[in-house]
């Protein structure tokens, strides 16, 4: 199917996209790389009177280290996040996780700060944020602000930006040495989004864990962080670790979604599954970063 | 009406058009440019066979606005052979490989292919699938459609895909990060 007619704004500054946004009032909508919003749009599932497209705000697309985060722009493409090599080196998670995102015609589109807004359950980078205690940057008319990833979902596809709001950036904390990460997801075929997936990471010092995160996604209305877990994982000897164990008692406090794609007690097995393994992986990342 | 006038160069020919915003760049390819070689299939992003370069990039043209490619280059199917009735190493491997039946995914993965060998000369058989994935042909079984990129990458390296191990593989070099 065909859209339904919209006007067209190609700002060419955030400024320009925000005064865009705003003179448009509820009936506009941001255009990114449109690899979750055109299909919506195809499919009528929704219709706005414009859009705006971002696509030509050249000061959104970047990659750059301040302090101790690399901040990526909201534009910047998959693909670009998928090639980067200062990026692989800093925050590893996210070339894996970006590999798992589509295709490669879905990737050399498809943005950033798109993926982030759209919140879809079941997408890799808002774990990502999640996990790794990222903070994004937005800006409307009354100027920028800063959200917490832990605060930006509310429900499924649903943020905490107002309409009027621009994702501008994200800023990923890059972990201190002796970090290892890993993302494990099961997906019906290659490039869908994840029927369930899981990032683990873990920081060791001496041996011991002194930092942990899990964030799942595919098993609720958004991603998910497991607070009290990491917390028992704090001070433990990394040999002592059992991962399958801690996989199932994860598992038992999830509540997954059951439809068409896989039932409630599927998504269970397989993310005791998946923790297991993604926080294996990463134990052995981070321990061989602290012996190199 | 509400048109926008846009200038896009279409296998390095100028072409302009005036167009309505909500008109994919698919349909801007087939009807204002009449180059009806780029299909659409699904015209939400699943199955491939909308596939141009977009400045080089291999990107579905079902899901960008012809208005978004105003001033930009596009390569379709009818701009991959070298002209004067040939065809190009990669159309001509579909050929002898059986890649194609019906032949109507076949300018999304003749694009794709392109694409992806430009980038990665040297492919092993999983990065050849995984290079794939976002193409669906009803037909072939796909069999023959990797057969046929498996003959490019041996036409034009001498070897064997695979042969070396692709630089995506290594990993990568770990750095010192800051506290
Ligand atoms: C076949 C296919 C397979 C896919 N597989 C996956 C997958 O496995 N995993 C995955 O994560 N994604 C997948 N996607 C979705 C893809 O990653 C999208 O690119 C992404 O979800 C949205 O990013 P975008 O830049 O394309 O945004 P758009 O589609 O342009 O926008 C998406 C939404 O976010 C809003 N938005 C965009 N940018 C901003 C901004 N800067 N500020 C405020 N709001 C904004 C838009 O208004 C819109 O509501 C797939 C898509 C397709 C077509
Ligand atoms: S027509 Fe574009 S992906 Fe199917
Ligand atoms: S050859 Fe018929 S769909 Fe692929």
């Amino acid at each position: 199917m065909k859209p339904a007619p919209f006007a067209y704004e190609a700002p060419t500054t955030v400024s320009e996209a925000v005064d865009c946004l705003a003179s448009h009032g509820e009936e506009a909508k941001v255009l990114a790389g449109g690899q979750s919003l055109v299909p919506v749009l195809a499919l009528r599932l929704a219709r706005y009177e414009a859009l705006v497209d971002l696509n030509r705000v050249g000061e959104l697309d970047y990659v750059r280290r301040e302090g101790s985060t690399m901040v990526i722009g909201a534009m910047t493409r998959q693909a670009t996040i998928e090639r980067d090599p200062t990026l692989r080196a800093a925050i590893p998670v996210l070339r894996e996780a970006t590999r798992l995102i589509g295709h490669p015609q879905i990737r050399n589109r498809g943005t950033l700060g798109g993926s982030v807004a759209h919140g879809d359950p079941a997408a890799e980078y808002p774990a990502v944020a999640l996990a790794t205690d990222a903070t994004i940057t937005v800006i409307g008319p009354a100027g920028p602000r800063i959200i917490e990833a832990a605060d930006l979902y509310d429900g499924p596809m649903s943020t905490t930006l107002a309409e009027d709001e621009i994702l501008t950036a994200v800023a990923f904390p890059v972990w201190c040495p002796g970090s290892g990460f890993a993302v494990r997801e099961m997906a019906r075929r290659e490039g869908d989004f994840a029927t369930v997936g899981v990032i683990a990471g873990v920081t060791l010092a001496d041996d011991r864990i002194s930092r942990a995160a899990l964030a799942l996604f595919g098993v609720g209305a958004t991603p998910m962080r497991f607070r009290q877990l990491e917390g028992e994982l704090l001070g433990a000897d990394f040999l002592a670790v059992d991962p399958t164990d801690f996989g199932e008692t994860l598992a038992q406090r999830l509540d997954p979604p059951n439809d068409v794609h896989a039932s409630t007690a599927y998504r269970t097995r397989v993310a005791a599954r998946l923790v297991a393994e993604a926080l294996d992986a990463a134990l052995d990342t981070a321990r061989q970063e602290t012996t190199s | 009406m509400n048109e926008h006038r846009i200038e896009i160069v279409v296998n390095g020919r100028k072409r302009t058009a005036s167009v309505e915003p909500r008109k994919v760049l698919a349909d801007v390819l087939r009807e204002d440019c009449e180059l009806t070689g780029t299909h659409l299939g699904c015209e939400h992003g699943v199955c491939g066979a909308c596939t141009v370069l977009v400045d080089g990039d291999a990107v579905r043209s079902c899901l960008m606005f012809g208005v978004q490619a105003d001033g930009a280059e596009v390569t379709t199917i009818e701009g991959v052979a070298p002209g004067g009735g040939e065809l190009s190493d990669v159309q001509a491997a579909f050929r002898d490989c059986h890649g194609l039946q019906c032949g109507f995914c076949t300018p999304g993965f003749v694009i794709t292919v392109r694409a992806f060998l430009a980038e990665n000369p040297r492919p092993t058989d999983a990065e050849i699938r995984s290079a794939l994935s976002g193409n669906l042909c009803r037909c072939t079984g796909y069999q023959g459609i990797i057969a046929a990129v498996r003959q490019v990458v041996r036409q034009r390296t001498g070897l064997p895909p695979g042969a070396e191990p692709p630089a995506s593989d290594i990993r990568p070099p770990s750095v010192p990060v800051a506290p």
